[in-house]
């Protein structure tokens, strides 16, 4: 692929400078931003553009990553290796009495758990370390209650986000005025799709987790979600056997919740062909997702991401 | 590669970005019309739709229902396709929405054709919901209306053309929706549509275009209708493919407003930000607005490397060949293209505030990347939007649209919105509760200033510095919890020496007015938010400004404010 090609890119290219004015307009404007980090492809193009934000300073926030322990065992050797490499600073955050207390994605069920170890978590971190604003790589397609998201997002004393409060948005000016206490939830990637965040991780060679693209994995097909085996914490029900197929993964969160498509796309370019034809969502594999409709905007008004 | 992949992957770049806003009264089918244009430009999969279906189904068994919508329940139970689907299912997507069958906020959906990148802005119609309108179309290059066939043109069609053409947008549609509820009637489409085609010719639409279409059933949308023979204006998507590119503002004069200072080391000092219009290469001679310092522009950095030439809107980073003063709200331009610069200045402005305006309230004006306390002086007047006529008012209340003229403590560093849709545009929000109260469009200078008005103080800062023997100037304190106490204590000593001195505690214009009448103000604040306005407006007004180290101690914070005087002398 020619660099020439993608110096035309028009879309793509006006996107990225508007992601950068988001990023720096939101450092300009707050005491102790911070950027959560959640080593999918989202977070590596947003920390990709806030490096190009910054360049040639170094980021001038901190990434958070708020861990439910449950990632793929892929995604903690990537963030360790990635942060190492760029001297990037990591807090890294868990409910210490959720874990405590052994709450796990097969016990508690998923809503009790995501409260717990995502949303909880990631107020406990937010309000421990005083962030006044955080970056998080949500888009405006994943979901229909995101599409009504503010790019500046407000969030009152509790992390709470209330949809019928939201500030008005014009042209490219955001209002970062918060009180004490209060914060803002910036969403820089607002404008971008699915498919605009591969050819942006083409064009630009941004390294992702390899569970993105296909290779032979341990699987179990439960009620048509393709779920991996990815440790030996994984509860099998009776008559479940792992078997290795050809799998890739859409969209990364805690491998219980977490299902697998069948597919043959190992490079960026086949997956970005394979997305074009596919006829399923990406979030159509976020189990999170489907405890009933309304769902994402119910856990958002709790102050999930 | 293989060579199919290859121009895929190619098309994909190559398309263009497309803002489009779709407006319209309630119940017109403005979240029907865009979920059929997702349904049709295959920007909905599967397990979307098939949500949907059961959500349609749902919907349809609740409750009773007005018979025209039971006749499609009952084409649903029948097993007709996809006319089942409720379309705005797709779009309505908060639970008060989907309680209520209304649009509330504006949300933004995505859709690809062969040629575009679409961003559509789906708006509320509801009078009650107009401030979210004009969030949609403050950024939209092409604006959809919709008029439903049987109803014809209401006020708030109306009202949306108007504020449609007030934000700038240069094309517009006219969907006439529901033609099928009156069995693709040619007369009721003409009517309708000549009497917008008129209105929207008066606003200034540089074009405005018609189409029949029903939204529920797919006519004109996307496919060119059977039912429609007369009509010859093709599809709503073709005409949204065939639009020129967004306005490129290569050719405008060069703005630059300073976003944010980078200073990783000593050796390095570079102004980041997007440039809102025009092109800059290196080696042009520039400007820095407000102090008016020129110099040249010796670097453009990017993290892919350096660059020769770079244009609206990109994100870059401009190094200056002299050490000139620059930060966050000032503006670059050529020597020759100096950007207005409007201590007061007269608008139109949109008014969001569940309360009314107030003239003796003050508020914050943030414009580019520069915010400044300010008040509106008054309302000149308000637009009746029934007939377009301009009232006399005192204020204006939520969803009201009209003339002010705003008075702004630090000048805006701007452009006639018709001229600069990203210079000439403002926010206005209340300092109070921080809420987004009103958007501004900068109309130009204040016109009707009386003769014979004073501009300025009469008494000038030497003769204030001989009276008193000191300069005026604001101390700001370190942000410690003895801020107040130490202020104090420093405010004694400083009298006792002879010292014409106040304390005041952080109020940005408090602090500049007791510097402006030549005492030193000794300011402490621990918010960021007025720490950083006080120095930059200490700075626009030109004020003697000294920052105290927390480090120190009072005696060493006493000696750097006697230098003060010093310097004076």
């Amino acid at each position: 692929m020619s660099e020439h090609t993608f110096a035309r890119a028009s879309h793509l290219s006006e996107m990225e400078a508007e992601s950068i004015h988001i990023l720096r307009e939101t450092v300009a404007e707050f005491a102790n931003p911070v950027m959560l980090y959640s080593i999918g492809k989202d977070s590596q193009v947003l920390l990709h553009l806030a490096r190009k934000a910054f360049h040639p300073a170094p980021l001038p926030f901190p990434l958070l990553h708020v861990d439910t322990t449950w990632k793929f065992r892929d995604m903690y050797a990537f963030r360790d290796a990635f942060v190492a490499r760029h001297g990037l600073r990591l807090i890294i955050h868990r409910n210490q009495r959720a874990l405590a207390e052994g709450i796990n994605p097969f016990d508690h069920g998923s809503q009790k758990y995501t409260h717990a170890m995502k949303t909880q978590a990631l107020l406990e971190a937010l309000a421990a370390h005083g962030f006044d604003a955080a970056f998080g790589g949500a888009r405006r397609d994943e979901e229909k209650s995101r599409a009504k998201e503010r790019v500046f997002s407000f969030r009152d004393r509790h992390g709470q986000w209330d949809p019928r409060r939201q500030r008005p948005e014009l042209w490219n000016l955001f209002n970062g005025r918060v009180d004490a206490g209060e914060s803002m939830r910036v969403f820089p990637l607002s404008n971008w799709t699915e498919l605009d965040v591969w050819h942006y991780v083409l064009r630009e060679r941004i390294p992702v987790v390899p569970l993105y693209f296909a290779a032979e994995r341990p699987v179990i097909d439960r009620g048509g979600t393709l779920l991996m085996v990815d440790d030996e914490r994984m509860r099998l029900r009776p008559g479940e056997k792992p078997e290795l197929r050809r799998v890739r993964f859409r969209t990364l969160g805690c491998y219980p919740l977490s299902g697998a498509i069948e597919s043959s796309a190992t490079t960026v370019e086949t997956v970005i062909h394979e997305m074009v034809n596919a006829r399923q969502s990406e979030r159509q594999g976020r189990l999170i997702d489907h405890d009933e409709e309304g769902s994402m905007e119910l856990k958002k008004r709790e102050g999930y991401f | 590669m293989d060579t199919g992949l290859q121009q895929l992957l190619d098309q994909h770049a190559a398309r263009e970005l497309l803002r489009l806003v779709v407006v319209g009264s309630v119940d017109d089918g403005k979240s029907t019309l865009i979920g059929r244009l997702l349904y049709e430009c295959d920007g909905l999969f599967e397990d979307q739709i098939s949500a949907v279906r059961k959500a349609s189904a749902k919907r349809a068994a609740a409750v009773s229902v007005p018979s025209e919508v039971l006749v499609q329940g009952l084409k649903a139970a029948a097993g007709a396709d996809e006319e089942e689907l409720d379309f705005s299912l797709f779009t309505d997507g908060l639970r008060a929405e989907r309680e209520q069958g209304i649009t509330i906020d504006v949300a933004y959906r995505y859709l690809s054709t062969a040629r575009r990148k679409v961003i559509v802005a789906d708006t509320p119609g509801h009078i009650q919901y107009t401030r979210n309108m004009a969030t949609g179309a403050s950024t939209a290059d092409a604006a959809v209306i919709l008029v439903d066939a049987r109803l014809g043109v209401l006020p708030q069609t109306r009202r949306h053309a108007y504020i449609a053409s007030l934000l700038g947008i240069p094309y517009l549609a006219v969907a006439v929706n529901k033609m099928d509820l009156t069995g693709f009637d040619r007369d009721t489409f003409e009517r309708i549509g000549t009497e917008l085609v008129d209105f929207a010719h008066a606003l200034g639409f540089e074009g405005v275009r018609l189409f029949p279409v029903s939204a529920s059933r797919g006519d004109n949308i996307t496919r060119p209708s059977a039912r429609t023979p007369w009509h010859e204006g093709g599809t709503l998507l073709a005409w949204l493919e065939s639009l020129p590119h967004q306005r490129r503002q290569d050719d405008a004069p060069f703005r630059f407003p300073v976003q944010y200072v980078l200073r990783p080391h000593q050796d390095y000092r570079g102004l980041a930000g997007q440039i809102a219009s025009g092109t800059v290469r290196v080696g042009d001679e520039i400007q820095v607005h407000p102090s008016g310092r020129r110099t040249r522009v010796a670097g453009i950095d990017t993290f892919d490397g350096p660059l020769e030439e770079a244009a609206s809107p990109a994100s870059v980073t401009l190094r200056l060949a002299d050490e000139v003063d620059a930060s966050r709200g000032d503006v670059l331009a050529h020597v020759d293209q100096a950007p207005l610069s409007l201590h007061q200045l007269d608008a139109m402005l949109v008014w969001f505030g569940e309360q009314p305006l107030d003239c003796s309230r003050r508020y914050l004006v943030k414009q580019a990347s520069r915010t400044a306390p300010a008040h509106i002086e008054r309302v000149l007047w308000r637009k009746e939007l029934a007939d377009l006529s301009e009232q006399p008012a005192e204020s204006l209340s939520l969803n009201d649209i009209g003339r002010v003229r705003v008075v702004c403590r630090r000048p805006l560093l701007t452009d006639p919105y018709r001229d600069n849709r990203r210079t000439g545009a403002f926010i206005i929000i209340d300092a109070l509760t921080h809420d987004t109260v009103g958007a501004g469009m900068v109309l130009g200078p204040v016109e009707d200033s009386a003769k014979g008005e004073v501009a300025s103080s009469l008494v000038t800062q030497p003769e204030r510095r001989g009276r008193l023997g000191q300069p005026g100037a604001i101390v700001l304190l370190p942000a410690t919890p003895d801020a107040s106490s130490r202020a104090f204590q420093l405010e004694r000593r400083l009298f006792d020496l002879g010292w014409h001195v106040a304390t005041a505690p952080g109020d940005v214009e408090v602090a500049l007015a007791l510097a402006a009448a030549g005492l030193v103000a000794l300011v402490h604040s621990d918010t960021p938010q007025t720490r950083r306005a006080l120095r930059a407006d200490a700075r626009d007004a030109g004020a003697a400004w000294l920052e105290l180290e927390a480090s120190e101690d009072l005696e060493q914070h006493l000696d750097q404010i006697l230098t003060l005087r010093e310097a004076a002398r």
